[in-house]
């Protein structure tokens, strides 16, 4: 059996996960390409026992202010998902959780500030099987469908609380639709700016009138709950007729249909918007800048054969990202270290790369929010800016003093780590260079490195001069524009 | 093609890496360049405001009509008089620090402002309003453009985004603008202390001069790297900063502080942009009761502003100062069944400091819902611009930041009759 090599190996968990734990590294080393990638993209058969081990010794801590709730606690729920980001054996269902939280992007704040705090966080964050009334949060949705059918997920999106609650849709009815959901459906999740109309969204809203939401559930013990509901007497019954194909024969007008029926509407409308050539492409773009490389414009091959995929497999997710693991352009040496790390990708990148002992999930969450990014909270529908935009000053500083904590708090550890390669300033610079990879150091910046570590005197690897310049060292590299790459 | 947003100004990281250089001495030169140059401060009210809620023309009886729930009653309004159609206006009664600016003379409000074909996408709309360029609203920002006409070396900190990411505005060939949201959490922190973090800070110093030309992307995080530890000192000597006034604390109010901080101190910051959210209000825009969603968006809106104008006031520095506000639209005429407004086209821009010449600019919309009506477009849902936003642009480089309006807007916009500054 062929080993796939650790450059490799390293570049594969980059992108379809937050970096590589030694654990990862060694397992995945183990396994052939083809048996990696499938590894990653059937996840289904890997235990998801991840969140048993929050609170356990030997992993990321977590803190707590009285009990630990990440059903209503967004603080709670923010730690639960980066704990899952560092230790989940399934990588690639974090990662494209990720991608949907960012491509369906919806709000705590807004939800918060109409719903309330807790029962926000339940709607965002909530999973099935911890609340009284089975209440699924969008995150665990989009977990549940990472690599499921695209169609499957936008009907699951379409009827979800929480987006119901951050476009309005629980309020639009027949006499006034409400157009917000029925646009983003169509410029953000689906097709894309360009290929629809104004009387596209002035219809699209109508398809969607009575997609409202109705309370639920006892009153005891806190089952009750929003969930949506198809209010029949509030749908618009007449036809609806747009200006690209609805129908497989290329009939572009939903017909008229009773009230009864009328929840046929919104599902027709969705079912053409998924298998619209343009949703495979906008996709294949999107996922081109988010797994491949943000160094060039996706390559119109990709797109192309990326949408094919998407298309002839009826919108399955998992045929699609297994055939962008494989892909040449993936594993072009052009792409690697060709993304802008996302603040919650590089500091889950540098907690496996640095070390997690003693460490909190909460102490990440201030710095991940000065460098741009708050999870469960993008700042509107269309999700983070991302690239070249996470890189204001103030936000790189605060990556840099994220280097700096975690640096700090892991001093001992990375001191008595290196006890057996500081023989040599050169060769103790050079261990923590291999454990922090990034992307290529030139000469110029590794001299001055070396130059750092004798600044205060001459090196003799001693315990006192190793638990300074160890972690003075991490923070300089994890802190380096080299390492803000992957 | 269908571009988006996401896609990045390659023209400008290339470019970039060819002219960055941050040698100390750009405070100096910043004060030198910054003799003729006049504060700007960009305010993005972010999500499409609502400009009929916000100058109202509380005599039209469409207003009513259309607004049944939204509609604020005439006697409620701050009526500030009419404009050069003789239609009734009114700011919104939350407004009343700004209706004290436009009874000093110094609020100008332009009505209609906007462009042919406006976009209902809050995207592509910021984009447009963001490149000055409806055609192609993927290149660098009008901003953006206006630094790279400063003589080279530009100050990194000639500019300064107070709220999230740097915007698409301020995109640049050759400047990377900071971002500083907070001025006191702007600094260098080691895990070590003493010597040992002297010598850590030296090193990232050092490092951040390096200059990986021939990879841009690299080299554009350098500059950001670069931008940081060029500027953390004089940054915190604005985390200092003890206003006269109090500001509200809001996120605008922050905001405006520092900005007001950073004047006051003499940086060497000409460009500040800042943005307040939530104007995206679909359902429960509730304009009129206090703590309404709107009602608030004019309370924050409002006092943050009077604050700021009044702590340059008191600072000496409102003739050197002028706000420009923009929305990517405003809203539909209509309000929806969800007591709240759809995305619509023509907006009202706010432009206030103390050479400002106030009063009302371009001509109030007339809300009959008549096809034909021409100040209205859509069947007459939405309102119809009148005056081009580029030309409010263009007035504002010429005769403000002193460039060449037609070169920075690739053609020329100029209205002779907006004299607001």
């Amino acid at each position: 059996m062929q080993r796939t090599p650790i450059r490799r190996v390293e570049h594969l968990l980059r992108r379809a996960g937050f970096g590589a734990r030694r654990d990862e590294v060694d397992v995945f080393h183990d396994a052939s390409l083809n048996e990696a990638i499938t590894a990653l993209v059937e996840y289904e058969s890997i235990p998801d026992d991840v969140d048993a081990n929050i609170g356990k010794a030997g992993f990321l801590g977590i803190t707590t202010r009285g009990a630990f709730s990440p059903r209503t606690n967004i603080v709670d729920a923010r730690q639960r998902w980066v704990f899952r980001m560092v230790h989940s054996d399934r990588p690639l269902q974090e990662k494209m959780t990720l991608f949907w939280h960012n491509h369906f992007a919806t709000g705590y704040t807004k939800i918060a500030g109409t719903i309330g705090a807790a029962e926000a966080t339940r709607y965002m964050a909530a999973k099935a099987s911890e609340d009284p009334g089975r209440v699924r949060g969008q995150i665990e949705m989009l977990r549940d469908n990472a690599l499921g059918n695209f169609r499957d997920i936008l009907v699951n999106i379409a009827k979800d609380t929480a987006m119901l609650v951050w476009l309005d849709g629980r309020t639009n009815t027949k006499a006034k639709p409400q157009e917000n959901f029925a646009r983003e459906i169509m410029e953000l999740f689906t097709m894309g700016v360009g290929n629809y109309t104004e009387p596209d969204v002035y219809a699209g809203a109508r398809v969607f009138t009575g997609w409202n939401l109705t309370t639920t559930g006892g009153a005891v013990g806190g089952a009750q709950h929003q969930e949506f509901f198809y209010n029949a007497s509030q749908h618009d019954t007449e036809p609806k007729t747009f200006s690209f194909p609805i129908y497989a024969d290329g009939n572009n007008t939903i017909p008229r249909r009773s009230a009864s029926d009328g929840m046929q509407d919104g599902l027709d409308f969705i079912n053409a918007l998924a298998a619209n050539p343009n949703t495979g492409r906008y996709l294949a773009k999107k996922i081109f800048r988010f797994f491949v490389s943000e160094f060039r414009d996706p390559d119109p091959a990709f797109v192309e054969r990326i949408a094919g995929v998407y298309l002839s497999s009826r919108n399955d997710m998992r045929a699609v990202m297994r055939e962008v693991l494989m892909s040449s352009e993936f594993w072009d040496p052009a792409s690697i270290w060709s993304r802008y790390s996302w603040p919650v990708e590089f500091i889950v990148r540098a907690l496996k790369d640095v070390g997690w002992s003693g460490f909190s999930a909460d102490t990440t969450l201030t710095p991940m929010s000065n460098m741009g990014l708050t999870l469960y909270d993008p700042p509107d529908v269309s999700g983070w800016n991302a690239g070249q935009t996470w890189f204001s000053s103030g936000a790189m500083l605060a990556r840099m003093n994220f280097a700096s904590t975690l640096a700090a708090n892991q001093k001992f550890l990375l001191a008595g780590a290196s006890k057996s390669v500081a023989q040599t300033a050169r060769g103790f610079l050079a261990h923590f260079m291999s454990e922090l990879a990034s992307a290529p150091i030139d000469s110029e910046v590794s001299n001055e490195w070396l130059t750092y570590l004798t600044a205060t005197g001459a090196w003799t690897g001693n315990d006192t001069q190793l638990q300074s310049k160890a972690p003075g060292l991490v923070h300089l590299i994890a802190g380096s524009p080299e390492y803000q790459f992957q | 093609m269908n571009v988006t947003r996401r896609q990045f100004v390659k023209g400008g990281v290339a470019a970039f890496t060819v002219t960055f250089a941050a040698p100390e001495f750009l405070s100096d030169l910043a004060r030198a360049q910054g003799a003729h140059v006049r504060n700007l401060v960009v305010l993005y009210l972010s999500g499409g405001n609502d400009a009929l809620s916000m100058l109202v023309p509380y005599n039209d009886p469409f207003y009513y009509s259309r607004r049944p729930t939204l509609a604020i009653p005439a006697g409620q309004v701050l009526q500030i008089g009419t404009d050069s159609s003789r239609v009734a206006l009114g700011l919104h009664p939350r407004l009343t620090g700004l209706r004290q600016i436009f009874e000093q003379g110094r609020l100008a409000l332009i009505q209609r402002t906007g462009y042919e074909g406006q976009s209902r996408s809050h995207f592509l709309g910021t984009d447009i309003w963001s490149t000055a360029d409806p055609n192609n609203s993927q290149g660098l920002g009008w901003l953006g453009r206006y630094l790279d006409t400063l003589p080279s070396p530009v100050d990194p900190l000639i500019g300064w985004n107070t709220t999230g990411a740097v915007p698409h505005v301020l995109q640049s060939a050759r400047t990377a603008v900071p971002s500083i949201s907070n001025p006191a959490t702007y600094a260098f922190s080691s895990p070590n202390s003493g010597a040992e973090a002297n010598a850590e800070r030296l090193a990232a110093q050092r490092v951040s001069s390096h200059l990986p030309a021939s990879r841009p992307e690299l080299a554009f995080v350098y500059g950001s790297t670069a931008a940081a530890m060029a500027t953390l000192g004089r940054v915190a000597s604005v985390a200092q900063y003890a206003p006269s006034v109090t500001y509200p604390n809001t996120g605008l109010g922050q905001a405006l502080r520092a900005v007001a901080g950073a004047m006051t101190r003499d940086i060497g910051t000409k460009i500040f942009y800042v943005t307040t959210g939530g104007f995206d209000t679909h359902s429960g825009q509730n304009t009129n009761a206090a703590n309404g969603t709107y009602f608030n968006l004019m309370a924050t809106l409002n006092d943050a502003v009077f604050a700021f104008y009044s702590d340059l006031q008191n600072q000496a520095l409102l003739q050197d100062t002028l706000v420009v506000t923009f929305s990517e639209f405003a809203r539909r005429i209509n309000e929806n069944g969800s007591q709240g407004t759809d995305h619509g086209a023509a907006s009202t821009m706010l432009v206030l400091g103390g050479r400002v010449n106030g009063g009302f600019y371009g001509t109030a919309p007339n809300l009959t819902p008549d096809p034909a009506n021409p100040t209205l477009e859509n069947s007459a849902a939405d309102v119809h611009y009148q005056i081009d936003f580029r030309s409010v642009y263009a007035r504002v480089i010429d005769n403000w930041l002193g460039a060449d309006s037609t070169r920075l807007l690739n053609g020329n916009f100029r209205q002779t009759n907006l004299t607001f500054v």
